[in-house]
């Protein structure tokens, strides 16, 4: 990459401008000089075919009387100088006869009376040769390109016929140092105009790249520090920038969106490590279990049945190893899906279990249900999240609060809703609210909240959590038809931040 | 540019056509009207391109002679010798000549004395860089400038020269031509346009004081003998008493202020009068040009 390629724009847009003007300058210069060059030479030529004419005219006369003397003076006249123009002084002026030998000259040492100029060579040969191929009666204009001068030829004509010719000599380059004058004065006019509008055109360009260097500036910055891209005030005028502001806005929308999904997508690889982790636990708990279980059954089958305190305490033994079964059930991530449907008998039953906690800590449930009959969803499962969400609701309860439950089923899923008034759940610990052990600081909530949403991940279903002072909201959702879901997925389990 | 016509001025375009109406009476009667204008005929016998200096000794012989004067200018001597004769202008400074030429005709009326005579000489000279050439002879085939074909210096005298040489004026020369005045013949030579020339002495030795640039460019060669001086001559037939006057009032140039300055611009002494005889010398070397 060339040093000029890698240049930023902030230099590279005003530069290449400037370079832009200036050759526009140079050549719009160079064309006007090359044409007043051409105007000078014009100038010239024009006045010396003039000026022959009307020498010719005037040496008639005299020429024909054989006057030399007067010839002489009239040529003399050719010799004027201009005081504003040098080049239109004719370097020599001759007057040759009908034989082409000279009749007068301005430099008669150069070319004596009577001499042959042809015996020159150069122009006046290819002059001569021109008389002798009958051309004898127009005007002729010769350069010779190895002479600093050139020659206009101009008849003496009387009766039709041309009898002599008056030669003038004007140099090619006599014009030029009023030329480079010329030229040096218009380059530094030139010079002098593109000094005064280069700072405009340097500050233009560079309003121009502004908005590009913003926008790479921002660029740049992202992804890290999305948040402090401010690209508000570019102007929005549809041209190609405004385009790709627009589009590089949509773009961090976008990355954003990403990062918080990413986010999310990690605190689903937490729990979902977790969840394997204590899926293993579960298996580990559940051989004993069973055993156990297995055990009370055995002993209530065949034991001595007379025994009543031994058969109720079985009996509660049973019952509460069966419900750690449960509980270990859930937690696993192959969880049977067939178990009873969830009904309305589920969530009375549940009513009274949390009632008992209710009552103690002074805290008021009501309730609202439009359940009748049961709903294809396992029951144990369902239990489970309503009875956690409600124990959780019930314990940041204050005294005197209360706590909603409504219990919503519709065509498609069941919509679960626990309301309470308790200490509201700070901003910041909503996106660790479902994890097992909070590792930042928070009081240990313990597993319940993960066990929700581990069960709720499983049942394909979505949870969302409000928070403000006064009001702290879980929503439920679970779909029926059960498909069981990996929990690490991101699309059907959504954590919304309000 | 050969000599221009004498410019007239608007006093003098009138004191013409006063002139003009009253001219059939005026050459009869002897007694003429005394402000009858004067024509007064120059040649370039003198640097008559001095227009301050014409005007000048215009308005001097104004007051001298009491009347209008006219100076008339021509582009050669026999235009002024044609006038004269005619008796369309009334004096001419002419060259010694045509004087002698038409003797009958013309009255000599005063002769300038220039450094003490009333002589000069015919100068032959070519450019100042032809160091090899020292006589007329060596001018063979080559280019030679004459001043007018009626001028004794500038003309009769190298003819003269050449044929008592034994040598043939008209074909000596490759090429000669007529400058119509003397000092021209000086730029022709020190240009180079001739590689000789004969010039009246007197207007070389005073263009040598006022110009010696020019002067410095050519070489003189040879000078031929003492001639007379050009001489102011007067038409035949003019009054007696006109000629006097104006022959008094060159005369007295020398003892008037003003004339006396104008004399100096001339570079001449004195006018006086001097016998024809002082033109001898003219008249021989003309008759051995076969122009008598």
């Amino acid at each position: 990459m060339s040093a000029e390629q890698s240049l930023s724009l902030r230099w590279k847009i005003p530069l290449r401008v400037m370079a832009t003007v200036l050759c526009t300058a140079i050549t719009v210069t160079a064309a006007l000089v090359a044409w007043e060059y051409d105007q000078m030479r014009r100038n010239i030529d024009d006045h010396a075919k003039s000026l022959g004419r009307i020498l010719a005219k005037t040496l008639v006369s005299p020429v024909l009387h054989d006057d030399v003397w007067r010839s002489f003076e009239i040529l003399q006249t050719a010799h004027e100088t201009f005081h504003d123009a040098p080049e239109l002084q004719a370097k020599v002026v001759l007057i040759t006869d009908a034989e082409y030998k000279v009749f007068a000259s301005t430099q008669p040492r150069e070319f004596p009376i009577g001499s042959n100029p042809a015996n020159r060579g150069g122009a006046f040969a290819e002059f001569h040769s021109r008389l002798s191929n009958g051309n004898a009666m127009t005007q002729h204009i010769i350069e010779s390109p190895n002479s600093p001068i050139y020659y206009v030829m101009s008849p003496l004509v009387a009766d039709g016929l041309a009898f002599g010719h008056v030669i003038l000599g004007y140099s090619k380059t006599s014009f030029i140092p009023r030329f480079i004058d010329l030229a040096t004065s218009a380059t530094l006019i030139t010079l002098l105009v593109l000094v005064v509008i280069a700072p405009i055109f340097w500050i233009g360009a560079g309003r121009t790249g502004k908005p590009l260097l913003r926008l790479a500036d921002a660029m740049r910055r992202a992804p890290g520090k999305i948040e402090e891209s401010p690209l508000d005030d570019i102007p929005k005028n549809g041209d190609e920038i405004s385009q790709l502001t627009e589009a590089f806005q949509r773009m961090v929308v976008e990355l954003k969106t990403k990062q918080a999904l990413e986010r999310q997508v990690l605190v689903s690889e937490r729990l979902a490590a977790v969840g394997r982790l204590t899926t293993d636990i579960a298996h580990e708990i559940n051989t004993p279990l069973g055993d156990m279980l297995t055990a009370i059954d055995t002993c209530q089958r065949h034991g001595k049945g007379n025994d009543s305190l031994a058969l109720s305490t079985l009996s509660q033994l049973k019952h509460g190893l069966t419900q750690i079964r449960h509980t270990v059930s859930a937690l696993m991530v192959e969880s049977k899906p067939k178990d009873q449907p969830f009904a309305s008998k589920d969530v009375d039953d549940l009513l009274i279990l949390a009632e008992a906690e209710a009552h103690n800590l002074g805290v008021n449930i009501i309730a609202e249900s439009n359940l009748n009959g049961a709903l294809p969803l396992p029951a144990t499962l369902t239990r489970q999240i309503l009875l956690n969400l409600l124990l959780n609701a019930i314990s940041t309860t204050k005294n005197g609060g209360d706590v909603h439950l409504v219990v919503k089923s519709t065509s498609k899923n069941l919509c679960l809703t626990i309301t309470n008034n308790g200490d509201h759940i700070p901003h910041e610990h909503i996106n660790t609210l479902f994890e097992p052990s909070p590792t930042n600081g928070e009081p240990d909530r313990g597993m319940g909240l993960w066990i929700v949403y581990q069960i709720v991940q499983q049942l394909a279903g979505e949870i969302e959590v409000m928070s403000v002072p006064g009001n702290t909201t879980f929503t439920v959702e679970i779909p029926y038809g059960n498909t069981i879901r990996r929990p690490c997925l991101v699309e059907n389990a959504e954590i919304n931040e309000r | 540019m050969y000599s221009p016509d004498q410019k007239f001025t608007g006093a003098d375009r009138r004191r013409l056509m006063l002139a003009l109406a009253t001219l059939p009476l005026w050459p009869a009667t002897p007694a003429e009207a005394d402000d009858a204008l004067v024509h007064i005929g120059l040649t370039p016998v003198f640097l008559d391109d001095q227009v301050s200096f014409l005007g000048r000794w215009r308005l001097w012989l104004e007051r001298k002679l009491k009347r209008p004067v006219n100076f008339v200018q021509r582009g050669s001597y026999r235009e002024i010798i044609d006038l004269l004769r005619r008796g369309k202008i009334d004096f001419a400074w002419l060259c010694g000549l045509p004087y002698i030429q038409h003797r009958n005709e013309f009255e000599l009326v005063a002769v300038p004395l220039w450094r003490g005579q009333p002589l000069y000489q015919s100068y032959l000279i070519v450019p100042v860089n032809d160091s090899y050439t020292e006589n007329i002879v060596e001018l063979r085939g080559r280019i030679f400038a004459y001043s007018d074909p009626d001028s004794n210096s500038g003309y009769l005298y190298p003819q003269y020269a050449l044929s008592i040489l034994g040598e043939k004026p008209s074909t000596f020369f490759s090429r000669t031509f007529f400058t119509w005045a003397h000092r021209k013949v000086i730029e022709a030579v020190s240009v180079g346009l001739a590689d000789g020339g004969a010039v009246d002495s007197y207007i070389w030795e005073t263009l040598a004081e006022l110009q010696p640039d020019l002067t410095a460019t050519t070489r003189i060669i040879d000078r031929s003998p003492l001639l007379g001086y050009p001489p102011f001559v007067a038409r035949g037939d003019i009054p007696p008493k006109a000629l006097e006057q104006f022959r008094e009032t060159l005369l007295g140039m020398a003892d008037d202020q003003e004339g006396k300055e104008l004399l100096k611009l001339l570079r001449l002494d004195r006018f006086t009068v001097q016998s024809p005889a002082i033109f001898d010398g003219i008249v021989q070397i003309a008759a051995q040009v076969g122009q008598k």
